[in-house]
Protein backbone atom coordinates (compact mmCIF):
# COMPACT_ATOMS: atom_id res chain seq x y z
CA UNK A 1 0.00 0.00 0.00
CA UNK A 2 2.70 2.47 0.99
CA UNK A 3 4.97 1.47 -1.88
CA UNK A 4 2.00 2.02 -4.15
CA UNK A 5 1.41 5.48 -2.71
CA UNK A 6 5.01 6.27 -3.58
CA UNK A 7 4.14 5.96 -7.28
CA UNK A 8 1.58 8.74 -6.81
CA UNK A 9 4.19 11.13 -5.42
CA UNK A 10 6.63 10.05 -8.08
CA UNK A 11 4.23 11.01 -10.83
CA UNK A 12 3.34 14.29 -9.18
CA UNK A 13 7.03 15.10 -8.72
CA UNK A 14 7.87 14.29 -12.31
CA UNK A 15 4.96 16.45 -13.42
CA UNK A 16 6.07 19.44 -11.36
CA UNK A 17 9.71 19.13 -12.45
CA UNK A 18 8.74 18.79 -16.10
CA UNK A 19 6.52 21.84 -15.84
CA UNK A 20 9.47 23.72 -14.29
CA UNK A 21 11.87 22.63 -17.03
CA UNK A 22 9.31 23.56 -19.64
CA UNK A 23 8.89 27.05 -18.21
CA UNK A 24 12.64 27.67 -17.90
CA UNK A 25 13.41 26.47 -21.41
CA UNK A 26 10.57 28.56 -22.74
CA UNK A 27 11.96 31.64 -20.98
CA UNK A 28 15.33 30.94 -22.58
CA UNK A 29 13.63 30.93 -25.94
CA UNK A 30 14.18 27.27 -26.74
CA UNK A 31 10.62 26.31 -27.53
CA UNK A 32 11.39 23.04 -29.33
CA UNK A 33 13.62 21.65 -26.58
CA UNK A 34 10.90 22.53 -24.06
CA UNK A 35 8.39 20.53 -26.07
CA UNK A 36 10.80 17.59 -26.19
CA UNK A 37 11.31 17.72 -22.42
CA UNK A 38 7.57 17.62 -21.86
CA UNK A 39 7.24 14.72 -24.27
CA UNK A 40 9.98 12.70 -22.55
CA UNK A 41 8.43 13.31 -19.14
CA UNK A 42 5.08 12.23 -20.51
CA UNK A 43 6.55 8.99 -21.86
CA UNK A 44 8.25 8.18 -18.54
CA UNK A 45 5.01 8.65 -16.63
CA UNK A 46 3.15 6.70 -19.31
CA UNK A 47 5.45 3.68 -18.78
CA UNK A 48 4.84 3.76 -15.02
CA UNK A 49 1.09 4.06 -15.43
CA UNK A 50 0.88 1.35 -18.11
CA UNK A 51 2.71 -1.05 -15.80
CA UNK A 52 0.20 -0.35 -13.05
CA UNK A 53 -2.69 -0.71 -15.47
CA UNK A 54 -1.49 -4.10 -16.72
CA UNK A 55 -1.12 -5.28 -13.10
CA UNK A 56 -4.69 -4.13 -12.45
CA UNK A 57 -6.10 -5.95 -15.47
CA UNK A 58 -4.21 -9.15 -14.65
CA UNK A 59 -5.53 -9.00 -11.10
CA UNK A 60 -9.09 -8.46 -12.34
CA UNK A 61 -8.70 -11.37 -14.75
CA UNK A 62 -7.54 -13.72 -12.02
CA UNK A 63 -10.13 -12.65 -9.46
CA UNK A 64 -13.17 -12.50 -11.71
CA UNK A 65 -12.45 -15.91 -13.31
CA UNK A 66 -11.90 -14.82 -16.89
CA UNK B 1 -7.69 0.51 9.27
CA UNK B 2 -7.51 0.21 5.53
CA UNK B 3 -10.39 2.58 4.99
CA UNK B 4 -8.42 5.45 6.55
CA UNK B 5 -5.54 4.76 4.18
CA UNK B 6 -7.84 4.76 1.17
CA UNK B 7 -9.54 8.00 2.17
CA UNK B 8 -6.27 9.76 2.92
CA UNK B 9 -4.87 8.53 -0.38
CA UNK B 10 -7.85 10.04 -2.16
CA UNK B 11 -7.38 13.37 -0.39
CA UNK B 12 -3.66 13.48 -1.17
CA UNK B 13 -4.32 12.54 -4.78
CA UNK B 14 -6.87 15.32 -5.15
CA UNK B 15 -4.43 17.85 -3.71
CA UNK B 16 -1.73 16.73 -6.15
CA UNK B 17 -4.31 16.87 -8.93
CA UNK B 18 -5.19 20.47 -8.06
CA UNK B 19 -1.50 21.41 -8.06
CA UNK B 20 -0.79 19.81 -11.43
CA UNK B 21 -4.05 20.66 -13.19
CA UNK B 22 -3.03 24.12 -14.39
CA UNK B 23 0.54 23.37 -15.42
CA UNK B 24 0.26 19.84 -16.80
CA UNK B 25 -3.20 18.47 -17.33
CA UNK B 26 -2.00 15.16 -18.82
CA UNK B 27 0.02 14.36 -15.72
CA UNK B 28 -2.99 15.23 -13.60
CA UNK B 29 -4.97 12.65 -15.55
CA UNK B 30 -2.30 10.03 -14.87
CA UNK B 31 -2.59 10.82 -11.18
CA UNK B 32 -6.30 10.08 -11.29
CA UNK B 33 -5.62 6.83 -13.13
CA UNK B 34 -2.94 5.60 -10.73
CA UNK B 35 -5.11 6.51 -7.73
CA UNK B 36 -7.89 4.29 -9.05
CA UNK B 37 -5.43 1.45 -9.55
CA UNK B 38 -3.99 1.76 -6.01
CA UNK B 39 -7.44 1.85 -4.41
CA UNK B 40 -8.47 -1.20 -6.39
CA UNK B 41 -5.40 -3.10 -5.22
CA UNK B 42 -6.34 -2.20 -1.67
CA UNK B 43 -9.77 -3.81 -2.03
CA UNK B 44 -9.02 -6.79 -4.28
CA UNK B 45 -7.90 -9.07 -1.44
CA UNK B 46 -11.15 -8.43 0.40
CA UNK B 47 -13.12 -9.06 -2.79
CA UNK B 48 -11.34 -12.40 -3.10
CA UNK B 49 -12.52 -13.41 0.40
CA UNK B 50 -16.10 -12.39 -0.39
CA UNK B 51 -16.04 -14.37 -3.63
CA UNK B 52 -14.81 -17.47 -1.84
CA UNK B 53 -17.73 -17.06 0.56
CA UNK B 54 -20.18 -16.73 -2.32
CA UNK B 55 -18.76 -19.77 -4.06
CA UNK B 56 -18.92 -21.84 -0.88
CA UNK B 57 -22.55 -20.85 -0.36
CA UNK B 58 -23.35 -21.77 -3.96
CA UNK B 59 -21.62 -25.13 -3.62
CA UNK B 60 -23.54 -25.91 -0.45
CA UNK B 61 -26.80 -24.96 -2.18
CA UNK B 62 -25.92 -27.25 -5.13
CA UNK B 63 -26.03 -24.44 -7.68
CA UNK B 64 -24.51 -25.21 -11.06
CA UNK B 65 -20.94 -23.93 -11.20
CA UNK B 66 -21.60 -22.34 -14.58
CA UNK B 67 -24.08 -19.92 -13.08
CA UNK B 68 -21.78 -18.77 -10.29
CA UNK B 69 -18.95 -18.28 -12.75
CA UNK B 70 -21.20 -16.23 -15.02
CA UNK B 71 -22.25 -14.00 -12.14
CA UNK B 72 -18.65 -13.36 -11.11
CA UNK B 73 -17.70 -12.57 -14.69
CA UNK B 74 -20.61 -10.15 -14.95
CA UNK B 75 -19.45 -8.36 -11.80
CA UNK B 76 -15.96 -8.11 -13.28
CA UNK B 77 -17.23 -6.69 -16.54
CA UNK B 78 -19.39 -4.18 -14.69
CA UNK B 79 -16.41 -3.05 -12.62
CA UNK B 80 -14.05 -2.66 -15.59
CA UNK B 81 -16.67 -0.83 -17.64
CA UNK B 82 -17.39 1.51 -14.73
CA UNK B 83 -13.67 2.24 -14.30
CA UNK B 84 -13.15 3.02 -17.97
CA UNK B 85 -16.31 5.09 -18.21
CA UNK B 86 -15.40 7.15 -15.16
CA UNK B 87 -11.87 7.75 -16.40
CA UNK B 88 -12.96 8.85 -19.86
CA UNK B 89 -15.67 11.06 -18.37
CA UNK B 90 -13.05 12.64 -16.13
CA UNK B 91 -10.90 13.36 -19.18
CA UNK B 92 -13.85 15.18 -20.74
CA UNK B 93 -14.97 12.52 -23.21
CA UNK B 94 -18.47 11.80 -22.03
CA UNK B 95 -19.50 10.42 -25.44
CA UNK B 96 -16.80 7.74 -25.25
CA UNK B 97 -17.84 7.05 -21.66
CA UNK B 98 -21.43 6.40 -22.79
CA UNK B 99 -20.15 4.06 -25.48
CA UNK B 100 -18.06 2.14 -22.95
CA UNK B 101 -21.10 1.75 -20.72
CA UNK B 102 -23.12 0.50 -23.68
CA UNK B 103 -20.41 -2.02 -24.53
CA UNK B 104 -20.42 -3.23 -20.93
CA UNK B 105 -24.18 -3.77 -21.02
CA UNK B 106 -23.96 -5.65 -24.32
CA UNK B 107 -21.23 -7.96 -23.04
CA UNK B 108 -23.15 -8.61 -19.84
CA UNK B 109 -26.23 -9.67 -21.83
CA UNK B 110 -23.97 -11.80 -24.04
CA UNK B 111 -22.65 -13.61 -20.97
CA UNK B 112 -26.16 -14.07 -19.62
CA UNK B 113 -27.40 -15.75 -22.81
CA UNK B 114 -26.98 -19.35 -21.50
CA UNK B 115 -28.89 -18.47 -18.33
CA UNK B 116 -31.70 -16.79 -20.26
CA UNK B 117 -31.95 -19.80 -22.56
CA UNK B 118 -32.10 -22.13 -19.56
CA UNK B 119 -34.92 -20.06 -18.06
CA UNK B 120 -36.87 -20.04 -21.32
CA UNK B 121 -36.43 -23.79 -21.70
CA UNK B 122 -37.61 -24.39 -18.15
CA UNK B 123 -40.73 -22.29 -18.79
CA UNK B 124 -41.39 -24.16 -22.04
CA UNK B 125 -41.15 -27.48 -20.15
CA UNK B 126 -43.92 -26.35 -17.83
CA UNK B 127 -46.21 -25.52 -20.73
CA UNK B 128 -48.23 -28.39 -22.17
CA UNK B 129 -47.12 -29.23 -25.70
CA UNK B 130 -49.42 -27.72 -28.27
Amino acid sequence: MFTDAQILFQIAGIGIIVALIHTILKQMGKEEIAQFATLIGFIIVLVIVINGLSDLFNQIKSVFLF
Amino acid sequence: MDILQVVLLGVVASILYLILKDTNSSFAFFIILITGIIIFFAIIQQILIIFELIQNLGRNANIDGLYMETILKIIGIAYIAELGANLTKEAGLSAVAKNIELAGKVFIILLAVPIITAVVEAILNFLPSV
